[in-house]
């Protein structure tokens, strides 16, 4: 058994352990079981990324023949390159940190196992997903990781909010997931086969081929990079479908820090940078794709700057995130994009599992506008709080500086209009990144208690077995900038991704952003300052001033309040007329044709029916010697009317 | 086709009818002299005697690679009716079995009733092999003269008579239609044996008098078959008869005259194809839906026996439509699963009983899934099977058939035919609801088991076929096309 398989399948027997015989070795077994697998994993996985990345053994491990028909093949195959293998170690690391956590953060829960087996299904099958060697894999970890979500989100079933956020995960991802579909199958009318490499071979053959889609010539490249990208949208919460993001929060802390901050959300990102050798090839989709990531980052921020949820603001902020990220992508800086992505599953997750800390140390209580002045109280949580915020705004030196200002650059580097306006995003995002980090950590631990006395001296600090893992994601937060920024960017970058990331010689803006102008890098963390500045002047100096603001920018921050009016929008558009649909379909299609006229009526038809039928049987001997001779005449009829009398 | 030369000729060559014959009279003779144990001694010689049937008709099989006509045309020994004897002797065992601990338990057991069974095979038999309509009308009546008796063995209750006699009174009306028929025939070709009718028949265009004659034939022998709209005495004299002689009823006779039409339809009259397969087709339509339809309000499991086995000849008798070396090899595998499969559901129902008496409402199987696991999940594999759920044995009998129809043309029929077996499901599916999901009612009579060894080694027998015939489902699939082709 190679080590790829060994830390793929770990995940899996733990989860079916924990799920088939959660009862019989109890809640401890179940944790015991999970968290070692995930941390074996992780710990294989750190042994396979210096296997891959220094010593440059990429490979493909088939585990099993999977579809085989006619001309059609299909493995289950692990294809481990450099880009899987970022991916590999960032979700078994993190998601080991999380299991570990949450040890201590479910402690209080009945089901216990469950929640383990689901975390290790979840790990499954998103790296059945960074594995995959075929679009058909691709797709099954994809919609792997999408059930796992609806089930995270969904785990405290009683709760009817926990279950409808489930349901609206679900159903909005499945939109992105049509696209995706869409986008797979256009790959496989163009190209033939479904395996990753023929595919990328093929890119530059196809270069010009136009695709008829609904009846309209399209160039065929540009409409696959934009049907997958769709699918990206829907799963990174990108603008348009995000909406399931914040909701999600009504999951437990934990799979908020492992699915919606760290790995899952930005398996839109990993989806763009594996295909990067097409998108290359379709520049109006990376157009696309940066405008998009540009407009989230800032849209996203606007919001988070208003809300109270302690974990609805993180979880804005992940979405800001996750617009740097596309626009990166979007303007061919691949590299930047997965450095991001793996700073910022460090430091949002360390952010998120913090927060459920906090959440945990105050009863429960999430909402900001009644905590305040407990960081004496807990302060391991209050420090690493501040490192994640410091990661996230971006200051120099720790992660987020790293990545962030590489994204910036990048964009800047790109010279063309849409380069620019999602580096000017980018800046302005920047800015409310700060601002609203800062309100968060001012209104959580400073000024003066705001919730009541029972909850105030309940406040502790967290167990060790939640600390430890905040204490290793921190370690992340702080160098795992500074440490890969020469791989991931800097100068050993081409040695580092080998053939995985395909960047066209005239699109390589990751190389010229090392080449901008000073103002350029400096500026990302000016801005930063400035809004942590403007949060101390709000929030803990003048606390009268954000009143003032709400009161002499109402209109604006109504619409940032109430998230841009999006939900309602939707709700008005597409949730309401599906319901008048679906009940109208409901009650006088179902109900009405299809079951009183088709199920019910035919069933009722056939009792009427027999009873006819049973009528004949009289029990009377003249009487069924009458049907006789009538069935004689019948029959004789029949004959002669069929063949004549001649 | 080999003629017989002399009568020892004949004799051999009729070894079954023969021995049956004698056995029949020897027993009669030995069982009124016998003063004790009578009715035991006879079901038990007998069963011995049907064991020793089957090795003999099994024995002959090497030398019918040919088929022997004897007794001067009247008779034909083949692979067809040497296979379909050992079928009939075989459930002619089961349904003795049956009979002896069904009516040891009401105590109207009298060795008439083995005696009677095995005339009624005799009757079987010659109709299997009948090689003239003669033959075949003597054949019928044998056997349809024995069943009207069985029908009434049990003076003591007033429904048995009844049925006896209502099957008597309907049964006299439907020989006269066939012999009716057989006259018309008689007078078109002037003569009645088989072989002869083939050759005058074969190539004769479209004569009226000729094909109303065959229409009589075939509702005369519909009759037998129950075939709807001549199946109006099956109801009735299914629920009036003892439970055991039902079972006899359901499972033997129909095998015998199924195959008696199809040498008929496919020897003398197979010329006349396009004429009676308007006859079959429309039979076999309306008994479908019919023994579909009208099961559905039954609340006697008897009757819904009844009606079940007239959707299933409708089944049959597709395969009959179908036509050719498929179609009747589907008919033969449709009518032994059949037979398996009724044997079965009937081991169930007599292996339970209320006061002495074998079950007769389906509400008496209420919660049997407690009372008797083993009974009920026997039972629910009889009733899937029956409703055609693969990987049953039932399944594979409707496949053959349905496909036999499709690859011949007949589309509609075999789409009406999967439409009834669905409203048909609902019928034997509702059983099995009974079993596991209905309470049963305070103060209901406690239900018995049987305790008899063999009828229970019976009823595991018929149900490893059901459950096995999977396993090698193309092997008696084989065997009976091989043996259809004796026919044409």
């Amino acid at each position: 058994m190679s080590i790829e398989t060994a830390i793929v399948f770990l995940p899996l027997l733990a989860f079916m352990i924990a799920f088939l015989f959660g009862k019989t070795i109890g809640d401890r077994g179940a944790q015991l079981v999970t968290c070692s697998a995930l941390i074996v994993a992780a710990v294989l996985a750190c042994v396979l990324f210096v296997d891959v990345i220094r010593d440059g053994n990429t490979r493909v491990t088939e585990v099993a023949q999977w579809v085989s028909s006619g001309s059609f093949v299909a493995g289950w195959t692990l294809r481990i390159d450099q880009l899987s293998t970022v991916m590999i170690a960032v979700i078994t690391i993190v998601s080991s940190c999380v299991h570990v956590y949450s040890v201590g953060y479910m402690s209080h829960d009945k089901a216990q196992a469950r929640f383990m087996a689901y975390l290790s299904l979840f790990t499954f099958a998103m790296l059945m997903l960074v594995t995959a060697d075929n679009l058909l894999q691709l797709f099954f970890g994809w919609e792997g990781v999408g059930v796992a979500s609806y089930l995270l989100i969904g785990f405290w079933n009683y709760k009817d909010t926990a279950n409808k956020a489930a349901i609206k995960a679900f159903i909005v991802n499945r939109v992105g997931d049509f696209g995706l579909a869409l986008g797979l199958m256009t790959c496989y009318v163009l190209f033939d086969t479904i395996q990753f490499d023929s595919i990328f071979d093929q890119v530059f053959g196809q270069k010009d081929t136009m695709f008829d889609f609904l009846g309209y010539q399209v160039h065929g490249l540009t409409l696959a990079a934009l049907l997958l990208f769709m699918g990206a949208v829907g799963k990174s919460a990108q603008l348009g479908l995000h909406t399931w993001l914040p909701d999600a929060m009504e999951g437990p802390t934990p799979v908020s820090a492992l699915i919606h901050a760290a790995t899952m959300v930005t398996a839109g990102v990993f989806l763009v940078a594996r295909f990067s050798p097409l998108f290359e090839f379709a520049p109006f989709a990376l157009q696309v794709v940066c405008v998009l990531g540009g407009l989230t980052a800032v849209f996203a921020a606007t919001i988070g700057m208003t809300q109270f949820d302690i974990k609805r603001v993180i979880a804005y902020s992940t979405m800001s995130q996750l617009g740097y990220m596309f626009f990166a992508l979007g303007v061919s800086a691949y590299g930047a994009a997965m450095f991001h992505l793996m700073t910022h599953a460090f430091f949002k997750a360390l952010l998120f599992l913090g927060a459920g800390s906090v959440i945990h140390a105050m009863s429960d209580e999430q909402d900001m506008r009644n905590m305040g002045g407990i960081y004496k109280k807990i302060p391991v949580t209050y420090v690493l709080m501040w490192i994640g915020s410091l990661a996230l705004a971006g200051m120099p030196f720790f992660a987020g500086y790293y990545s962030k200002d590489m994204i910036l650059e990048a964009a800047y580097a790109d010279h063309t209009n849409f380069g620019m306006f999602a580096f000017w995003c980018g800046i302005i995002a920047a800015f409310l990144t700060a601002f609203y980090s800062w309100r968060l950590l001012i209104m959580t631990f400073h000024g003066k208690p705001r919730a009541d006395d029972k909850v105030m001296s309940h406040v502790h600090e967290s167990p060790a077995v939640m600390v430890v893992p905040l204490v290793v994601l921190a370690f992340g937060a702080l160098f795992a900038g500074f440490f890969f920024y020469p791989g991931f960017v800097g100068e050993i970058r081409a040695e580092f991704w080998g053939e995985s990331l395909r960047i066209l010689p005239e699109n390589d803006t990751v190389g010229a952003a090392h080449h901008v102008p000073q103002w350029v890098k400096l500026l990302p963390i000016f801005v930063g300052l400035g809004g942590i500045f403007m949060a101390y002047v709000c929030y803990l100096w003048k606390p009268s001033i954000p009143a003032r603001c709400v009161a002499a920018f109402a209109p604006i921050h109504k619409l940032f309040f109430n998230k841009w009016f999006v939900d309602e929008a939707y709700d008005k558009i597409f949730v309401r007329p599906a319901f008048v649909l679906g009940s109208f379909f409901f009650k006088k299609g179902d109900g009405v044709i299809i079951n009183a006229g088709g199920v019910d009526g035919l069933s009722n038809a056939s009792d009427t029916v027999a009873k006819v039928l049973s009528r004949f049987q009289t029990g009377y001997v003249f009487h069924y010697v009458f049907v006789m001779v009538m069935g004689v005449l019948a029959l004789l009829s029949w004959i002669v009317f069929r063949l004549g009398l001649n | 086709m080999i003629q017989s030369v002399d009568v020892f000729q004949d004799i051999k060559t009729a070894m079954p009818e023969v021995a049956t014959a004698a056995f029949a009279l020897w027993l009669l003779v030995f069982s009124a002299f016998k003063k004790h144990q009578a009715f035991a001694v006879a079901s038990f010689l007998s069963c011995a005697f049907l064991v020793g049937i089957i090795v003999v008709c099994f024995g002959m099989f090497g030398q019918y690679d040919e088929p022997v006509v004897a007794f001067g045309g009247l008779y034909i020994q083949d692979y067809f009716s040497l296979s379909i004897k050992m079928l009939i002797a075989l459930g002619t065992l089961i349904s003795l079995i049956y009979v002896y601990f069904d009516m040891k338990q009401t105590q109207i057991g009298r060795f008439e009733a083995p005696v009677l069974m095995i005339l009624s095979m005799l009757g079987m038999f010659f109709m299997v092999s009948a090689h003239d309509l003669l033959t075949l009308y003597v054949g019928l009546e044998l056997q349809s003269l024995a069943l009207y008796i069985l029908a009434s063995f049990n003076r003591h209750s007033y429904k048995a008579p009844e049925a006896g006699m209502k099957y008597f009174i309907l049964g006299a009306i439907a020989s006269g239609m066939l012999l009716f028929g057989m006259s018309f025939v008689y007078g078109f070709a002037g003569h009645t044996g088989f072989g002869v009718l083939e050759e005058v028949l074969n190539g004769t265009t479209y004569n009226v008098g000729l094909t109303v004659g065959l229409a009589f034939m075939l509702v005369g022998l519909a009759f037998k078959i129950s075939a709807v709209p001549f199946h109006m005495w099956t109801p009735d004299v299914y629920q009036g008869a003892p439970a055991s002689v039902t079972a006899f009823f359901a499972i033997v006779p129909k095998i015998a005259a199924i195959c008696l039409i199809m040498r008929l339809l496919n020897g003398p009259f197979g010329g006349l194809q396009d004429q009676w397969v308007q006859i079959v087709y429309a039979l076999s339509m309306a008994s479908m839906v019919l023994g579909a339809f009208a099961g559905l309000v039954q609340t006697s499991i008897k009757r819904l026996l009844a009606y079940s086995s007239i959707g299933n000849i409708g089944y049959a008798l597709m395969g009959i439509v179908a036509g050719g070396a498929d179609g009747g090899a589907s008919v033969v595998v449709y009518m032994t699963v059949y037979m398996i499969m009724t044997a079965g559901t009937f081991g169930v129902v007599l292996s339970l009983r209320k006061g002495g008496v074998a079950v007769e409402e389906i509400a008496d199987f209420k919660g049997l899934s407690k009372t008797s696991p083993f009974h009920a999940y026997a039972m629910t594999l009889f009733m899937f099977s029956l409703s055609g759920i693969p990987p049953l044995a039932g399944f594979f009998g409707k496949l053959v058939v349905f496909k036999a129809a499709v690859d011949s043309g007949y589309i509609v029929l075999a789409v009406i035919g999967v439409l009834t077996s669905v409203v048909a499901a609902y019928y034997y599916l509702r059983i099995i609801k009974t079993m596991f999901f209905d309470e049963e009612d305070a103060g209901m009579d406690e239900i018995q088991i049987v305790p008899y060894a063999a009828q229970h080694g019976t009823l595991v027998a018929t149900l490893a076929v059901v459950v096995g015939f999977c396993v090698v489902p193309a092997v008696l699939i084989e065997y009976a096309e091989v043996l259809v082709r004796s026919l044409f």
